[in-house]
């Protein structure tokens, strides 16, 4: 079974059509969007529309820290409502780069909407495979797995469960697989964009497919990643989209012009 | 796994006569158990994965399935299928025929003979080739060696055994954080002893290590059984062939040393590089290191010794990414009807493609009309009429900053020039042709295809058609 796997939409419209339709175009049969749905883009209602299609219709979407955000937001509108000071994580999250949109998000979306997401879970499985937005050992910290180290300890965690072979996740925003070599600790791999690279499930293996909506590395395509259980092999692939609509969007929604630059460099 | 018995059906192959018996590997002959007719003779190759063998066995059979599956050409065996690496793996692929450079060997050591050395070129080339392919996949063998060499009875080499290899695009399983030496100690190279895989390079410097064993009989590092005994040749220059065999060609020393020199960067940049002076062995650029006939000094060694103490390599890029940077380039110079104006717009081209490239190489062809020569007549016997255009091409060359390429000169004769060309090309893997776009005013454009637009249609590679002008056209 073919299982595409997007993670870091971030309210990017274009971009997660051009994935899906790519997907689909391969045969992807079943959908997994790892977090991170909304934030960034100017979407984030039309995005989480056709997420809940997918999910009500037994496809897999989980929660990313751009969510949890919403209810910061959440909390901070009823704090000013009942005319009490803010609290102070609510404060603090204002001033990141992510919560400069959540507000705005927050207004985009539906009360039905917005209860769904919260609802969202933290980590899903799939037979060999697992889940998660951040990390396994604590989907819930949101920590980057960034090196090694802490892909270890995630692939570690996840694969206390013995059926497990596989962790999938996002929030990195860069693609990369780990796996074991002939030593002890992880290696990690830099994947060519279009190569099927075979992943036996006799290993264990865990991969970072990177982010649709947001590229961070340069180039400014979307990334997502299709995994073939049947002949166990990864495919991470880059997409083109119209960027430049996506960011011409952010503009017109009136979001800091950062997000739309960004956009258009892939940086 | 113990020895398969014939007639053993194995996921619907059948096994037959049991060839091989290695180390690692038994090779069977099969077929498909329900008679459908295959489309090659095929064999199974099944790990001896017992109890006692190490870990390594097991991994290098997954990367080699790994690898041959992707594997395209004729250079490599065609993979049929692989079983389950949990409970009975094996490997089915192409059988292909002909004999192992090590069989080729020690019919030369029974008999008593040594290789001519027009055979030892024929057959590195042929090598060469192969290994030029595999790195155009961008996969590097890194375990080339007499054993997994197999020439094929038209001449051309099929590499074997990919259990040891590396796939720029795909994890590479044999690798770890504490960086180890992953070879056979007789063929490693110097970089892969301190745990680089993955630089097309390595390879060249095995087909060297077995080139230098076809011409003088012995092995230029010996067979050493230790770390540090494999550590010898990132300093030490093997014994000059000459000074075992004086007969041996100074361009055939001057080839094998290059191939072998401790730094990766100081051999031949590519594999079709190494083909192309195998091939045009009158053209080598022979240096002191051709004609040696001493082994490097005490000092030397010594200097060099203290230096690879703390010798690292860096990382290489991609195979293909690599080889493309040293393409091979070719002009064709014509030879009648020559106006100044081609002439010099083709040398203008030339440098620019020369110049963005530093370790490119030139080759100067031209082709001319087999009836120009003629055997009878003593001013235009083929020699004297061979020298005239090579001195032509060479007079062409002067001005061109060759310091940085190697430039070579060849004169073709063919009837059909175009044809001439494009099999040039291929048989050189020339990266890029160079030539005049003018037809030289031929009539007849209409029902023949004029000799630049049929190359440019039917090349291997790219082609760049030079407009003619002169630079004082404008004036």
């Amino acid at each position: 079974m073919k299982l595409a796997l997007l993670s870091d939409v971030h309210g990017n419209l274009h971009a997660f059509e051009a994935c899906m339709a790519h997907a689909k175009a391969q045969g992807a049969e079943k959908f997994a969007v790892l977090g991170d749905l909304v934030g960034y883009g100017a979407f984030p209602a039309e995005v989480v529309d056709r997420c809940q299609h997918l999910y009500f219709s037994g496809h897999v979407v989980l929660r990313g820290n751009h969510e949890e955000m919403l209810k910061d937001v959440h909390a901070q509108n009823s704090h000013s409502g009942s005319n009490t000071d803010t609290t102070s994580k609510a404060h603090t999250q204002k001033n990141t780069l992510g919560a400069q949109t959540a507000a705005w998000t927050y207004a985009q979306l539906s009360p039905a909407q917005r209860y769904w997401l919260e609802t969202l879970p933290l980590t899903a499985h799939d037979a060999s495979v697992c889940m998660v937005h951040a990390s396994a050992d604590a989907p819930d910290q949101w920590r980057y797995v960034e090196d090694e180290r802490i892909a270890r300890i995630s692939l570690d965690a996840a694969c206390s469960n013995p059926d497990v072979r596989y962790v999938f996740g996002g929030h990195v925003h860069h693609q990369s697989l780990y796996y074991r070599g002939t030593g002890r600790q992880l290696m990690a791999f830099k994947p060519t964009a279009g190569v099927a690279i075979p992943t036996p499930s006799h290993r264990r293996w865990l991969a970072t497919i990177g982010s649709v909506g947001q590229p961070r590395d340069g180039d400014t395509r979307a990334m997502y990643a299709l995994f073939d259980s049947a002949t166990e092999k990864l495919t991470f692939h880059r997409i083109a989209y119209d960027h430049l609509a996506a960011a011409h969007s952010i503009r017109k929604a009136g979001l800091p012009e950062f997000f739309a630059s960004r956009l258009e460099t892939g940086r | 796994m113990k020895r398969l018995e014939t007639g053993t059906n194995i996921d619907g192959f059948l096994i037959g006569a049991c060839l091989h018996a290695g180390g690692m590997a038994h090779i069977y002959e099969v077929t498909y158990a329900d008679a459908r007719p295959a489309p090659f003779p095929m064999v199974m190759k099944v790990p001896r994965m017992t109890a006692g063998d190490g870990a390594e066995n097991i991994i290098g059979f997954e990367v080699e399935h790994q690898i041959l599956q992707v594997l395209q050409g004729r250079h490599v065996p065609r993979f049929v299928a692989a079983g389950d690496l949990l409970t009975i793996p094996y490997l089915v692929m192409e059988h292909v025929q002909g004999h192992t450079l090590q069989q080729v060997i020690d019919q030369y050591t029974e008999s008593r003979t040594n290789a001519s050395f027009t055979d030892i070129a024929k057959i590195g080339a042929s090598f060469a080739r192969a290994a030029h392919s595999l790195h155009q996949q961008n996969t590097c063998h890194l375990d080339l060696k007499p054993a997994n060499v197999l020439l094929h009875p038209d001449g051309h080499a099929v590499l074997l055994d990919f259990g040891l290899s590396c796939h720029a695009h795909f994890p590479d399983l044999l690798a770890e954080e504490l960086r180890k030496a992953i070879g056979s100690p007789t063929w490693i190279a110097p970089e892969q002893v301190v745990g680089v895989r993955g630089d097309p390079r390595s390879d060249i410097f095995a087909i060297g290590v077995m080139l230098y064993e076809l011409a003088t009989a012995e092995l230029p590092f010996g067979n050493p059984a230790t770390q540090g005994g494999m550590r010898q040749r990132l300093w030490m220059d093997p014994p000059p062939p000459r000074k075992l065999r004086p007969d041996i060609p100074s361009w055939l020393q001057e080839i094998i040393l290059r191939c072998l020199h401790p730094q990766a960067a100081l051999r031949y940049p590519s594999a079709a590089h190494l083909a192309f002076d195998l091939e045009h062995s009158d053209q080598v650029r022979i240096t002191a290191r051709g004609q040696q006939t001493k082994g490097t000094s005490f000092w030397v060694h010594f200097k060099r010794w203290l230096k690879a103490a703390g010798m690292h390599y860096h990382p290489s890029p991609l195979p293909a990414q690599q080889i493309d940077e040293v393409p091979i380039v070719m002009v064709a110079l014509p030879h009648y009807d020559v106006r100044d104006d081609t002439l010099y717009s083709l040398k203008q081209a030339v440098a620019r493609s020369l110049g963005i490239r530093p370790g490119a190489r030139l080759a100067v062809v031209t082709v001319i009309s087999p009836h120009q020569s003629s055997t009878s007549d003593d001013d235009s016997s083929e020699t004297t009429l061979h020298r005239q255009y090579l001195t032509m091409q060479r007079q062409w060359a002067q001005g061109l900053d060759l310091q940085q390429h190697q430039c070579s000169f060849h004169v073709l004769e063919s009837g059909d020039v175009a044809e001439a060309l494009l099999r040039y090309a291929q048989g050189n893997q020339v990266n890029m042709i160079v030539m005049g776009a003018a037809t030289h005013g031929v009539q007849m454009q209409r029902v023949i295809t004029p000799v630049p637009i049929k190359v440019a249609m039917e090349a291997p590679c790219t082609v760049i058609l030079v407009k003619q002008t002169l630079p004082f056209a404008q004036l």
